[in-house]
């Protein structure tokens, strides 16, 4: 394990931003860390690199205490939210600047600053100034910046928060086949769910100062261990209670479902006849472009339901009858929590109503 | 519409705007003010000072006495700023960066020479170390003067000078954040390549501005040196005091050549005020362009 983490606590004030935290990391993995803001994620992330003292629990980097290793010590690279990147130094500058502490000679410091300008595609910017750069390119320079020490951890905070829409998704491809051409462990932090799940080998979801889940995208997004995660991961609806709904009956007491529109299938008088009598019958309230499909929301008798419709079918409209069938739900109380498939579904033999 | 006018005109529009007879009421009372308050005394002082031909005024500011005021003054500013510099740099430092308990506290106290009569600020110096004072006969036995010297004379010009440096570099200090601190700290720079590399070239305006106004109330104060001083000719005068005893003494053309020197110290200074600011603010612009 490269990154252990162990029993994290650290409270500021009243606040507790993180309670007993524990995870690993592997050598050489990219890793989200991902939550609502207030989460208590940049408080992890910041007392790995020893910017932060937890109050309790250890942190070990290929099992040893670093605890009480002063920030300079550990051999992290850190992109800040924000870049951070030296105001009044050039971007050469900027990036030499870990290698300048280290003494390196001048040839070597060239060489390398060099071929980092190259590989974030940063060149011909050597003699800029921070302020005249895009946000595009700060956040190459902060990455290159952080990188150029050979760090043996790379940590970023949000690192595409201060870029529009378009830069983002740009900014995110380059970033993680930047990183896995380095091949450099790495954890970032991001509140953005389809960030997380696009960019990151492994997930660890956070909520108020508590890890949720750790594990891989699908892994997470297949079997939620908590409702927090089954409701951060994806889209979905909220059912307070759903043993009216056809095909499925509570197991647990006091049971809430999670419903994702991926889950529903909905079509018109005779698109479902084969699952005839698993499926619901409902009205369409409201119908929302979504660029790839349509986003319909429909109202049963006692639910709202979304759901996915493809270009390819018939278009809706708000008003209209239609079948619903829910192939599965994720049913959770406050203990137990688990996947619940609709058990009509499959019925040998269908009833007609 | 307004609005765009305003922005791409650079004229404010019809409802924002006062009558003509109003605008041009309001400039001349604030020129008349400005006249009459500052630009008069100025010329005054000048002509006062040149009243009996410039001969008089050279042997005026070039007799021992004024002579030993101008280096016993540049003397205590010289002590006093680098001194204030430190001290204002470390208290800046240490409240932007740091968290720690009864740091509103030191805030406040910071501004306390700003508050104080500088003669309170004198009397407190007198209060310690003169003869009488609690350390008074500490300081006899050991034969080490304070007041009536000049360590009394930068003791209170400190206290005077003492917000200067800090409450220049404070706002500038939170406005920075210590993200790159942070930044160069995890890239294995020790504090003391921080803050030369980092903090320092980060707020060189800001520090160079806090001298500067540092050091021209260093040169100009009068309340609190006066207490502590002595008025001894040749050894414990200041400029200001030089000026207050020629002035006592009816010598008015001599004292005024004196005071036109701490005039002509004023607007040199004021002088490369300007110039900081102007520079601090086209680094600004260019900063926050983008």
């Amino acid at each position: 394990m490269h990154i252990e983490a162990k029993n994290l606590s650290k409270k500021f004030g009243d606040f507790e931003a993180s309670k007993d935290i524990s995870f690993g990391i592997e050598q050489g993995k990219l890793i989200g860390l991902l939550g609502p803001s207030g989460s208590g994620k940049t408080t992890v992330l910041r007392m790995l690199a020893g910017l932060e003292q937890p109050d309790s629990g250890e942190i070990y980097f290929h099992g040893q205490l670093v605890n009480n290793k002063t920030p300079q010590e550990r051999g992290i690279g850190f992109v800040f939210q924000n870049y951070a990147l030296f105001r009044h130094m050039t971007v050469f500058d900027n990036i030499a600047f870990g290698l300048t502490v280290q003494k390196k000679k001048k040839a070597e410091i060239q060489e390398r600053v060099s071929s980092l300008i190259e590989l974030t595609g940063l060149k011909g910017l050597d003699h800029r100034l921070p302020h005249q750069l895009s946000g595009g390119q700060r956040q190459r320079v902060a990455f290159a910046r952080a990188l150029a020490p050979e760090p043996q951890l790379l940590l970023l905070d949000e690192p595409f928060a201060a870029n529009d829409a378009k830069v983002r998704k740009e900014l995110r491809t380059w970033l993680k086949e930047m990183i896995r051409r380095v091949g450099i462990t790495s954890i970032f932090v991001t509140h953005d769910q389809e960030e997380a799940v696009e960019v990151a080998d492994e997930i660890i979801i956070m909520d108020h100062g508590r890890v949720e889940q750790q594990g891989s995208p699908m892994d997470i997004y297949k079997s939620p261990k908590t409702s927090f995660v089954a409701g951060f991961i994806g889209e979905s609806s909220v059912l307070e209670h759903f043993s009216g709904l056809k095909g499925f009956a509570d197991t647990i007491p006091q049971a809430k479902a999670i419903i994702r529109p991926e889950w529903i299938e909905i079509g018109k008088d005779k698109e479902l006849i084969s699952h005839n009598s698993a499926t619901e019958v409902g009205i369409v309230r409201d119908i929302v472009f979504r660029g790839a499909n349509w986003l319909v929301e429909v109202e049963l008798e006692n639910y709202r339901l979304s759901a996915y419709r493809s270009f390819e079918k018939e278009t809706l409209q708000p008003g209209e009858e239609v079948h619903i069938l829910i192939h599965r739900a994720y049913q959770y109380n406050d203990n137990d929590a688990s996947v619940i498939e609709n058990s009509l579904k499959d019925d040998p033999m269908p009833v007609h109503i | 519409m307004a609005i765009v006018q305003a922005s791409t005109g650079g004229q404010r529009s019809a409802h924002l705007t006062d009558t003509a007879w109003v605008r041009w009421v309001l400039i001349s009372v604030a020129l008349l003010f400005l006249t009459l308050i500052l630009v008069l005394p100025l010329i005054t002082v000048f002509s006062e000072a040149l009243k009996k031909g410039f001969e008089v005024y050279v042997a005026a500011i070039s007799e021992p006495d004024a002579l030993s005021a101008i280096k016993l003054t540049l003397l205590a500013a010289g002590i006093t700023v680098p001194l204030n510099l430190l001290f204002g740099l470390a208290a800046a430092w240490s409240i932007t960066k740091f968290n720690f308990k009864g740091k509103n506290v030191l805030i406040t106290l910071i501004d306390l020479p700003f508050a104080i009569s500088p003669i309170i600020a004198g009397l407190i110096f007198v209060l310690l170390f003169g003869a009488h004072g609690i350390f008074g006969p500490w300081l006899a036995e050991h034969d080490i003067k304070i007041i009536f010297a000049l360590p009394g004379i930068v003791l209170a010009t400190i206290f005077v000078t003492f917000p200067f440096v800090a409450r220049e570099l404070i706002p500038i200090m939170q406005a920075q954040g210590i993200q790159e601190e942070e930044a160069a700290a995890s890239m294995g720079a020790s504090g003391w390549t921080i803050f030369w590399r980092v903090t320092l070239p980060n707020i060189k305006w800001g520090l160079l501005y806090g001298i500067i106004l540092c050091n021209a109330r260093a040169m100009g104060e009068f309340g609190a040196v006066s207490v502590v001083s002595g008025h001894i000719r040749g050894q414990t005068n200041t400029m200001p005091l030089h000026v207050e005893i020629l002035y006592n003494e009816y010598q008015f053309a001599a004292s005024f050549a004196v005071a036109s020197l701490l005039v002509i110290l004023a607007l040199v200074t004021l002088v490369v005020k300007s110039i900081v600011e102007w520079k601090h603010n086209l680094d600004q612009t260019k900063q926050t362009e983008v």
